[in-house]
C-alpha cells in the first residue's frame, strides 16, 4: 500500500447546543490512500459527513468545535493550517461533492458560470473564454448532453441528475487529489443513482483521486469501494477491505447492518432490522455505544463500562474492529453477504 | 423575460380597470355627491339642480362611472362638484412634492437598510446587531405622526435656545427660496425632517427582513458549495450570498408601499406639507367624493407602477421567475 | 451448511430491550406536555417576561381608570393649567391648557386604546381563523377568491382606505373604529391560518381521520386547528400593535374615536395645537403608545420563538 494521501488521526468534533455538547466525531482515525475509493457507512448521525466536512473546515466554528486531533494531508495538517492556505486546497486539489443538488448549486448563478468558477479561482490568469470552454468539457466528460448550451442554464433548468453531474463536474474541474462525495445519490431517483454511479467511476478514472464515498447505502458500497469504514455514534467502530468486511464482519453492528439487508440470494421471511434507536449524541451510553442495541453484548458489564479500542480483527492485518468480544466472533463461522472478489 | 414583462403589464392594466370599478363602486356605498351637495349651505335649489345635471348625478351608478372615467382620461379628472375647479392641477402639484418626499426617503431607506442587515447577519450577535436590533423594535413602535411631532419639538428648541436653524419644521420651502441650488438646499433643509420620519419605520422592518434573509442564505446549502470550491469570504458573500439574500426584499419593499403611503398622508399632515397626504385629508374633510375619487386613482396607479417595478426587478433578480 | 447469525429474536428476552429504552433519552428526562415546553420557552426570554408583566399592570390600569388615575378624565383645575410635571398634586404628566391632570387623561386614552385592539384582535381573530380555515381546507374557488383579495388589499395603502372608510362611515364610537380596522385587519390573519390549513391538509393523520369517518368539521376544529393556534397568537399580537398604532393615527388626524371619548392620538392632537413649549403634552402620550407596542412586540417575538421553535428567527 502506497502512502496514505490523507490520515485522519484521533479526531473529536464537538458541537456546542442548547441541549448540550453533542459529540458528533470522537477519536476517529482513518487513512485515504491515493487511487483508492474508501467507502465511510454508518446512519444518519454517525458522524461519517462531520468528519470530512471538520477537515475541509467547512464546519462553522462557533457552535463547531474541532476538540482534538489531526487531519494530515501530505504530511500538512488540515487542521492547524492557516485559512488562506485550506482555502486554496478546498476545490482544487480536495474537491467536495455535495448530497442534495438541488439546494446545492446557487439558484441565480448559471451552471456555467458556477463551473468556471472553480476553475478560475484556482488557475488565476486564466480567461473567462477559457474557463468557460473548461466548463463544457467538463460537463461532457460527466455526461450532460449538448454543453454548449447548457451551460447558460440555470440549475432550476436541470433535472435531479444532471445537477448532480454539474456537480462532479465542478468537482473535477481543477484534477484533484482528492475526492469526497457526501451521499452523493441519496437525493437522486434509483435509476438516476445507478447513472451517478457510473458518472462516479469515470470520473475517478479520469483524475485518479482518492475518493472517500460517504453513504448509508451498502449497495453502493458494495459497488465502489475498496475499503470499507463502519462509523456508530460518532466512532469508527469496523475498518477493512470491502470484501472482507462484506463476508466476515467483525463488528455487530455491521453483522446487524448485513442482517437488515433484503437478500435475493437467501430465502427470508422477515427483515431483521437492528432493534433499538441510535443514541443521543448528547447523552451517549456509557461504555461501547452500542451495547443497548448489541445482540453479542448479552449484557456483559465490560461493554457498558469501558470503550472498545478498534483493535485487529481476524488474520488480515487490515481487519480492525472495536469490540471487547471481537474473538467470539471471529470464532464463529460468521458469514455475511458472501461476495467473491470479482 | 419579454413575455414576463407583457405579461405582467397587461395584468397590471387590467388591475387598474378593476380598481377604477371598485373605487367608484366603494365610494357610491358610502357616500353621494347630493347628499354632499344638500348638506352645503348657501346653495340655491337652482345650483343644485345645475350641478347634478353637469355632473349626470341623476343618472345610474352605470352611466355616472362612465361619464367618470370618461373624465378621467379625457379631461384630467374633471372638476370639484361644488366650485367647478379643476381637480388636475392641484393633484399634480401636491404628487409632484410628495413623490420627491417619497422618492429619496425609500430610496435611501432601502440603501441603509440593507446595509444594516447584511452587517447583523454576518456578525450574528455582536453589539451592532443587538443595537440593530433594538432600534428595529422601537422603530416599529413608534407612531409616525408622533415621531415627526418629537422631532418638530427637538429642532423648534434647538432654534429657540441656539438660534441655529438646521432643519425647517414645516412647509416645502421658505418664502423666498431662491433659484437652482439656493432651492434645491432650501427644499432639502425643508425636506429633511420629514425624510427622516419615513425612513425611520421602512429601516426598522427592511433591516429585519434583509438580515433574516441574509442569515438564511448565508447558511445555505450552495453556499457551503461556494465555500468548498474555495472561494474566499468575500468572494461568497457578494457574489453568491447578497443577490439571493435580496430577493425576497423586493417583495418586502412592495408590500410595504401602503404602509409607506400612510406614512405620508400622517407627515405631510404634521409638517404642514402640500403633497398628497395633505389634499387628500383637506379634501376628506371637505366631503366632496370627486377629488378623493381623484386622489385614490393616481394612488392606484402608482401603487400599479411601484409594484411592476418591483416585479420587473424580481424577475431579473431571479431566474426563476423568468419563466412562469 | 453455513450457520445463520443469532438474531434478535434468539436473544434472551430482558436484555436489548430494557437497556435501549433506558439510554434512549440518556439521562432521566420527565415527559412534559407540549404546553408545558413552550411555557418553558417563552420564560426563558427574559424580555418577552417583563414586557408581559408591563402589560399587564397596563391593561389592569386601563381597564379601571377610575381607581388608579389620581383625577378624572374631566376634572378641571383652573388654577394651574398648562403645568409641566410636578409632583405637586399628583400630576406626574403635567396638566393641559384647561388645568386636567395628563396622567388621568392619558389613562383614560389608553384605556380606549386597548378596547379598540382587544377588539379588533377578537373579531378579526373569529373572522380570518373561520375564512381561513375553510380556504385553506376546501381550497378551489373560495381559496382563490380570498387569496387574491388579500393580494389585493396588502398593496393598497392601508390607511388611506381606512381613513375613507371611517370618514364616510365609522367615526364616533369605539365599536365602529374597532370594526372598520378589523375590516383590514383579518385579512392577514386569514391568510396564515389558511397556510397552516393547506400545508396540514396534506399530512397523513388527516387522510387517516377521514379513514376513521371523521367529518370535514370535526377534522378541522380536533385535528388541525390546534396547530394553528401557534401562528394564530403570535399574528394576534402583531395585529393588536398594529391597531393601537392606527387607531392613534386615526384620532390625531380627527377620524376615528370621537370627543368626549378620550384618545391618545387625539390627546397629541391637541397638545400640537397648544404649541412646542408645553412638550409633555405631545410626549407622555407619545411615550406610553412606544412602550405599550413595544411590549406587545417583544411578547409576540417571546411567543414566537416558545411556540415553533423550529422558526429560529433571533430577530
Amino acid at each position: 500500500m502506497p502512502e496514505p494521501i490523507l490520515e485522519l488521526r484521533d479526531l473529536t468534533v464537538e458541537f456546542a447546543t442548547e441541549d448540550g455538547v453533542v459529540h458528533a466525531v470522537t477519536e476517529v482515525s482513518y487513512d485515504l490512500h491515493p487511487g483508492e475509493i474508501l467507502g465511510i457507512v454508518g446512519e444518519s448521525g454517525s458522524g461519517k459527513s462531520v468528519s470530512m466536512l471538520a477537515v475541509l473546515g467547512l464546519i462553522p466554528m462557533p457552535p463547531g468545535r474541532i476538540a482534538s486531533g489531526e487531519a494530515l494531508y501530505k504530511g500538512k495538517n488540515l487542521l492547524e493550517m492557516p485559512k488562506g492556505e485550506l482555502r486554496k486546497l478546498r476545490g482544487g486539489e480536495i474537491a467536495m461533492i455535495f448530497q442534495d443538488p438541488m439546494t446545492c448549486l446557487n439558484p441565480v448563478l448559471t451552471i456555467g458560470y458556477q463551473i468556471s468558477e472553480a476553475v478560475l479561482i484556482h488557475n488565476p490568469g486564466t480567461g473567462d473564454d477559457d474557463a468557460m470552454k473548461r466548463a463544457v468539457e467538463l460537463l461532457d466528460l460527466v455526461g450532460v448532453p449538448y454543453p454548449e448550451r447548457r451551460v447558460e442554464q440555470y440549475p432550476h433548468e436541470f433535472s435531479g441528475g444532471m445537477r448532480q453531474r454539474a456537480m462532479i463536474a465542478m468537482a473535477i474541474a481543477n484534477n484533484p487529489s482528492v475526492l469526497v462525495a457526501d451521499e452523493p445519490t441519496t437525493a437522486l431517483d434509483v435509476t438516476i443513482q445507478a447513472q451517478i454511479v457510473e458518472v462516479l467511476k469515470a470520473a475517478q478514472r479520469e483524475t485518479h483521486a482518492a475518493t472517500v464515498l460517504i453513504t448509508h447505502d451498502l449497495g453502493l458500497i458494495a459497488e465502489l469501494a475498496d475499503r470499507v469504514v463502519v462509523m456508530y455514534a460518532g466512532r469508527v467502530v469496523e475498518l477493512g477491505d470491502v470484501y472482507t468486511i462484506f463476508n466476515s464482519p467483525g463488528h455487530p453492528y455491521t453483522i446487524g447492518l448485513m442482517n437488515s439487508l433484503a437478500r435475493l440470494d437467501t430465502d427470508q421471511e422477515r427483515l431483521e432490522p437492528i432493534p433499538g434507536q441510535p443514541p443521543s449524541l448528547v447523552n451517549r451510553p456509557p461504555g461501547c455505544a452500542f451495547h443497548p442495541r448489541c445482540v453479542h453484548s448479552q449484557g456483559r458489564e465490560v461493554c457498558r463500562t469501558d470503550i472498545p479500542e478498534l483493535r485487529i480483527f481476524g488474520e488480515a492485518g487490515e481487519h480492525r474492529s472495536a469490540c471487547h468480544f471481537s474473538d467470539e466472533l471471529a470464532a464463529r463461522d460468521v458469514v455475511g453477504i458472501g461476495a467473491e472478489p470479482s | 423575460m419579454l413575455t414576463y414583462v407583457i405579461r405582467r403589464l397587461l395584468f397590471s392594466i387590467a388591475v387598474l380597470i378593476a380598481a377604477s370599478i371598485l373605487v367608484f363602486w366603494g365610494m357610491s356605498m358610502v357616500t353621494s355627491p347630493i347628499g354632499f351637495l344638500r348638506e352645503q349651505p348657501n346653495i340655491s335649489e337652482q345650483t343644485i339642480q345645475n350641478i347634478e345635471h353637469r355632473k349626470h348625478l341623476d343618472r345610474p351608478i352605470y352611466i355616472r362611472y362612465g361619464y367618470w372615467v370618461n373624465d378621467m382620461v379625457t379631461n384630467k379628472f374633471g372638476t370639484e362638484t361644488v366650485s367647478d375647479i379643476a381637480i388636475y392641477p392641484d393633484l399634480k402639484r401636491a404628487l409632484v412634492h410628495t413623490l420627491q418626499l417619497v422618492l429619496v426617503a425609500e430610496l435611501l431607506a432601502i440603501l441603509v437598510a440593507v446595509v444594516i442587515g447584511v452587517y447583523s447577519a454576518l456578525r450574528q450577535y455582536s453589539v451592532f446587531d443587538y443595537t440593530a436590533t433594538t432600534f428595529s423594535f422601537v422603530g416599529l413602535a413608534i407612531p409616525v405622526f408622533w415621531l415627526a411631532l418629537m422631532l418638530q419639538v427637538l429642532f423648534v428648541n434647538i432654534y429657540l435656545w441656539f438660534d441655529v436653524r438646521i432643519f425647517y419644521v414645516a412647509s416645502l420651502s421658505s418664502v423666498d427660496p431662491g433659484h437652482g441650488l439656493n432651492y434645491a438646499l432650501d427644499r432639502a433643509q425643508h425636506l429633511a425632517l420629514p425624510v427622516m420620519v419615513l425612513m425611520v419605520a421602512s429601516i426598522a422592518s427592511y433591516s429585519r427582513y434583509m438580515r433574516a434573509s441574509m442569515l438564511e442564505v448565508v447558511n445555505s446549502d450552495y453556499v457551503r458549495t461556494a465555500r468548498a470550491k474555495g472561494l474566499d469570504e468575500k468572494r461568497v458573500t457578494m457574489k453568491h450570498a447578497f443577490r439571493n439574500a435580496l430577493i425576497p426584499m423586493v417583495t418586502i419593499v412592495a408590500l410595504n408601499f401602503g404602509g409607506l403611503l400612510g406614512g405620508v398622508v400622517v407627515t405631510e399632515s404634521v409638517f404642514a406639507l402640500d403633497g398628497m397626504g395633505l389634499y387628500f385629508i383637506t379634501k376628506l374633510n371637505a366631503g366632496d367624493p370627486y377629488p378623493v375619487m381623484a386622489f385614490l386613482m393616481v394612488t392606484a396607479v402608482f401603487v400599479i407602477i411601484f409594484n411592476l417595478i418591483a416585479d420587473l426587478a424580481y424577475g431579473w433578480l431571479d431566474p426563476r421567475v423568468r419563466y412562469d | 451448511m453455513t450457520e445463520q447469525l443469532p438474531t434478535a429474536a434468539g436473544v434472551p428476552s430482558g436484555a436489548a430491550p430494557d437497556l435501549t429504552l433506558s439510554y434512549e433519552s440518556g439521562v432521566e428526562l420527565k415527559a412534559r406536555s407540549q404546553w408545558a415546553y413552550a411555557r418553558m420557552r417563552f420564560f426563558r426570554h427574559k424580555l418577552a417576561v417583563a414586557s408581559l408583566i408591563f402589560l399587564i399592570v397596563a391593561g389592569v390600569v386601563a381597564a379601571f381608570p377610575a381607581v388608579f388615575a389620581p383625577y378624572s378624565f374631566e376634572e378641571f383645575d383652573f388654577d394651574h393649567i398648562v403645568q409641566g410635571p410636578t409632583l405637586d398634586g399628583w400630576h406626574l404628566f403635567g396638566t393641559d391648557q384647561l388645568g386636567r391632570d395628563y396622567l388621568s387623561r392619558v389613562i383614560f386614552g389608553l384605556q380606549t386604546s386597548l378596547w379598540v385592539a382587544l377588539l379588533v384582535g377578537v373579531i378579526a381573530t373569529f373572522l380570518g381563523t373561520v375564512v381561513g380555515a375553510i380556504a385553506g381546507y376546501y381550497g378551489g374557488a373560495v381559496d382563490n377568491l380570498l387569496m387574491r383579495f388579500v393580494d389585493l388589499l396588502l398593496v393598497v395603502p392601508f390607511l388611506v382606505i381606512l381613513l375613507v372608510l371611517s370618514a364616510y362611515l365609522g367615526q364616533g364610537k369605539p365599536l365602529r373604529v374597532g370594526m372598520i380596522l378589523a375590516f383590514l385587519l383579518w385579512l392577514g390573519l386569514a391568510r396564515i391560518v389558511r397556510g397552516v390549513f393547506l400545508s396540514l391538509r396534506e399530512k397523513e393523520f388527516v387522510e387517516a381521520a377521514k379513514a376513521a369517518g371523521a367529518g370535514d368539521l370535526r377534522i378541522m376544529f380536533r385535528h388541525m386547528l390546534p396547530s394553528t393556534l401557534g401562528p394564530i397568537v403570535v399574528t394576534l399580537t402583531l395585529l393588536i400593535a398594529a391597531a393601537i398604532l392606527i387607531e392613534a393615527a386615526l384620532s390625531f388626524l380627527g377620524f376615528g374615536v370621537q370627543p368626549p371619548t378620550p384618545a391618545l392620538g387625539k390627546l397629541i392632537a391637541d397638545g400640537q395645537a397648544e404649541g412646542f413649549a408645553s412638550w409633555w403634552l405631545v410626549t407622555f402620550p407619545g411615550i406610553v403608545i412606544v412602550l405599550v407596542v413595544l411590549s406587545i412586540n417583544f411578547v409576540g417575538d417571546g411567543l414566537r420563538d416558545a411556540l415553533d421553535p423550529t422558526q429560529r428567527q433571533r430577530s
